[in-house]
């Protein structure tokens, strides 16, 4: 890739010449490599658990509490008698611990273009803004965040951190690295492309629904 | 896109004519303003951020080289590829290069405003691959054969009514007049196009130096349909949206969705890091970035340097009065309002947009409400400069600047003419308004002028002074 090698010398040089100098020196990039960013972070006084549900469902999220892990099958199963979906679930590997219906067909694939419904272990809560963090990987892969019409987030209360600087500390904390998709979700998917006018479930999940264990 | 920024004046007249588009003007600028204000008084740290992003993109822009280097590596460390390149016809052909390895037949597209300042569409279209936008707006245009009309608002000019004609005649009838229905049949619609793509090509809002991540913002979702199930997952960005670290990127994300549609958050905000891993079930098996320079090195190096702070939010031309009179097509290329009349210049040349600069009414209202502070009014000064440097500006107005000049540095000739144009106005104007002015027709056929009192500021200023 020989023309890329040269475009990239080229726009460096660019850079530099703009800037008037040349590359920086190892003393230079080492001070940059160790800066620490100090931003201002909004403050409020509100308890996170408290925060988080109601910033979610500002944005027409759904939120239940069920005091622990055991209680999510049945909380899913009331979930998806109420919309009237079928007895089928793209449940990520991370879930696959959980006892679910008998009956149900719940498999841990990719989702499919026909997939109504999904279950997502959160990797965590923000309260600052009330969105859930999904982390890619067998334990919760991308498509079931935004293939199925319905989606439900299971969060562990004891997970939703203050601010996203908190989230990012946990990210930089797994063993595994960065996952290949981190993906932030504060709601179900809306438009207003059409006259402003605010449509949920443009292409994405038209529901969302958190359960909050704890 | 073929830059058409030199027919300003006409398309201005047309869209002000065009009622369909005052319509859809006028809604937009209610929506847009009065929910970025409520956003702003939730906020009370939100001056702050403002003056910390302006100094985060300041020392980023200062250290680009650095940056750069090091969101190369970690890319290349995750398992993606970089290119770089220095024109859109570089850039074109580098994705065009992807796409024919792959073989691509079917291209899905997030929004991305670099791909349109590279006509990246015609590029692969006239090679037979099938693109498909898959934002609502932008598919809303791509029907229409129409380039976006604002920066995160593709098809904010364009009324229910013809939305609802458009769909019928690519999707066949039955027509579909609800806006629910009509959201509903594009999803059913991009539903198998994003399963059928082999690539997919999105922006990237921010690039992030310490994880080799790009960040995507959405409120739809199709952004992410597209990057996750497509083969290929191409993003292209400019090379001056570089960020050090996640942390750095979280500032501007308070800022960004705030600023732009008047959110607090947009509901999806994805971190792409590589391409699909050992274990993954799903996701790209290739992760390609395209840094895309074209003039931004260059503008770094002079007075327009602050431009390169935007985060490209439309914020600015939210607020102009120009552009929410005339909307974004009159400005005739692919940014438009006081951002896109600073970028269009700069980047297209100062001649095919010489109407742009000249268009602001130096009202300020673009400045106060960019989340990095760009001085826009000052730029925009400054490119009305350049432009009578270079000796662009038309050799009737230069003239008309130098009577004015010799005039104006003459204070009682200057006083004793406003004097007699005072009592002339005043003379010939009927209840206060004047309809008609010779020699000014082109001021006085749309509008009136208010007439002068007879006597010139001055004259009251004396007058009032001599009282105490």
């Amino acid at each position: 890739m020989s023309t890329s090698e040269n475009a990239r010398d080229a726009i460096l040089r660019s850079v530099r010449s703009a800037l008037r100098r040349d590359a920086l020196d190892g003393a230079e990039v080492a001070a940059l490599d160790a800066r620490v960013p100090a931003h201002t972070r909004p403050a409020h006084e509100e308890d996170l658990v408290a925060r988080f549900i109601r910033k979610f469902e500002s944005r027409a999220g759904t939120v239940e509490r069920v005091a622990s892990r055991d209680a999510v099958p049945a909380a899913v199963e009331a979930y998806r008698a109420a919309h009237q979906l079928p007895e089928r679930a793209a449940v990520g590997a991370g879930l696959k611990e959980l006892t679910w219906p008998e009956g149900w067909l719940i498999h841990g694939e990719a989702a499919g273009i026909t997939e109504a419904l999904a279950v997502s272990p959160a990797f965590c809560g923000v309260a600052e803004t009330g969105s859930v963090m999904l982390a890619s990987g067998p334990d919760s892969p991308t498509t079931h965040n935004f293939v199925p019409d319905d989606h439900v987030v299971v969060l562990d209360t004891g997970r939703i951190v203050d601010h996203f600087e908190d989230a990012w500390t946990l990210l930089r904390a797994r063993p595994q690295g960065m996952p290949r998709a981190t993906n932030i979700v504060s709601g179900p998917s809306r438009t207003a492309d059409i006259q402003q006018t605010i449509q949920l479930g443009a292409h994405g999940p038209r529901r969302m629904h958190v359960i909050l264990v704890g | 896109m073929e830059i058409r920024s030199k027919e300003f004046k006409e398309r201005s007249v047309f869209a002000i004519h065009d009622a369909n588009l005052q319509t859809a003007l006028g809604r937009a600028r209610y929506g847009f303003v009065g929910k970025r204000a409520l956003q702003v008084a939730d906020l009370p740290e939100f001056e702050q951020l403002r003056e910390e992003a302006k100094n985060l993109k300041n020392h980023v822009l200062d250290h680009l080289d650095h940056y750069l280097e090091r969101y190369e590596q970690a890319v290349v460390a995750a398992g993606g590829h970089v290119h770089w390149a220095r024109d859109g016809a570089e850039a074109r052909e580098i994705i065009l290069g992807i796409c024919k390895r792959v073989d691509a037949k079917t291209v899905t597209k997030g929004k991305s405003m670099v791909s349109e300042e590279i006509d990246l569409n015609d590029a692969l279209q006239a090679d037979g691959i099938e693109v498909v936008e898959t934002d609502l707006g932008e598919y809303i245009i791509q029907l229409a054969h129409e380039p976006p009309s604002h920066i995160i608002a593709p098809a904010v000019h364009k009324t229910k009514d013809q939305v609802s004609d458009l769909f019928e005649a690519a999707h066949g009838g039955p027509r579909k007049t609800a806006i629910p229905e009509l959201v509903d049949e594009a999803r059913r619609v991009l539903r198998e196009k994003y399963f059928r793509a082999d690539v997919g090509i999105t922006g990237g809002n921010f690039l992030v130096a310490e994880t080799g991540s790009s960040i995507i913002v959405t409120n739809e979702g199709n952004g992410d349909l597209t990057q996750t199930l497509a083969k290929v997952h191409i993003v292209t960005s400019g090379i001056e949206r570089v960020v050090p670290t996640l942390d750095d990127a979280t500032l501007f994300l308070r800022l960004l969705a705030r600023s732009a549609t008047g959110q607090e958050t947009e509901t999806y905000t994805t971190i792409s890091t590589g391409p699909r891993r050992a274990d993954d079930l799903d996701g790209p098996e290739e992760y390609h970035v395209v840094l895309v320079d074209n003039g931004r090195s260059k503008m770094l190096g002079g007075r327009f340097k602050d431009m390169l702070r935007c985060i490209r939010c439309g914020a600015c031309m939210n607020h102009c009065p120009v552009y929410g009179a005339v909307g974004g097509h009159a400005y005739g290329w692919v940014y438009p309002g006081p951002m896109g009349s600073v970028l269009t210049p700069l980047i297209k040349g100062l001649d095919a947009a010489y109407d742009l600069p000249n268009a602001c009414t130096l009202n300020g209202r673009c400045q106060s409400v960019c989340p990095v502070k760009i001085p826009l009014p000052d730029l925009l000064r400054e490119l009305r400069h350049e432009q009578h440097r270079q000796n662009i500006t038309p050799v009737m107005q230069k003239r008309a600047l130098a009577v004015w000049r010799w005039v104006a540095t003459r204070p009682k000739l200057y006083h004793a003419m406003e004097q007699v144009a005072a009592r002339a106005l005043s003379g010939i104007a009927k209840r206060g308004r004047i309809r008609r002015l010779p020699l000014a027709s082109g001021w006085t056929d749309v509008r009136d002028l208010p007439a002068p009192t007879g006597r010139t500021f001055l004259e009251l200023w004396q007058g009032k002074r001599g009282k105490e």
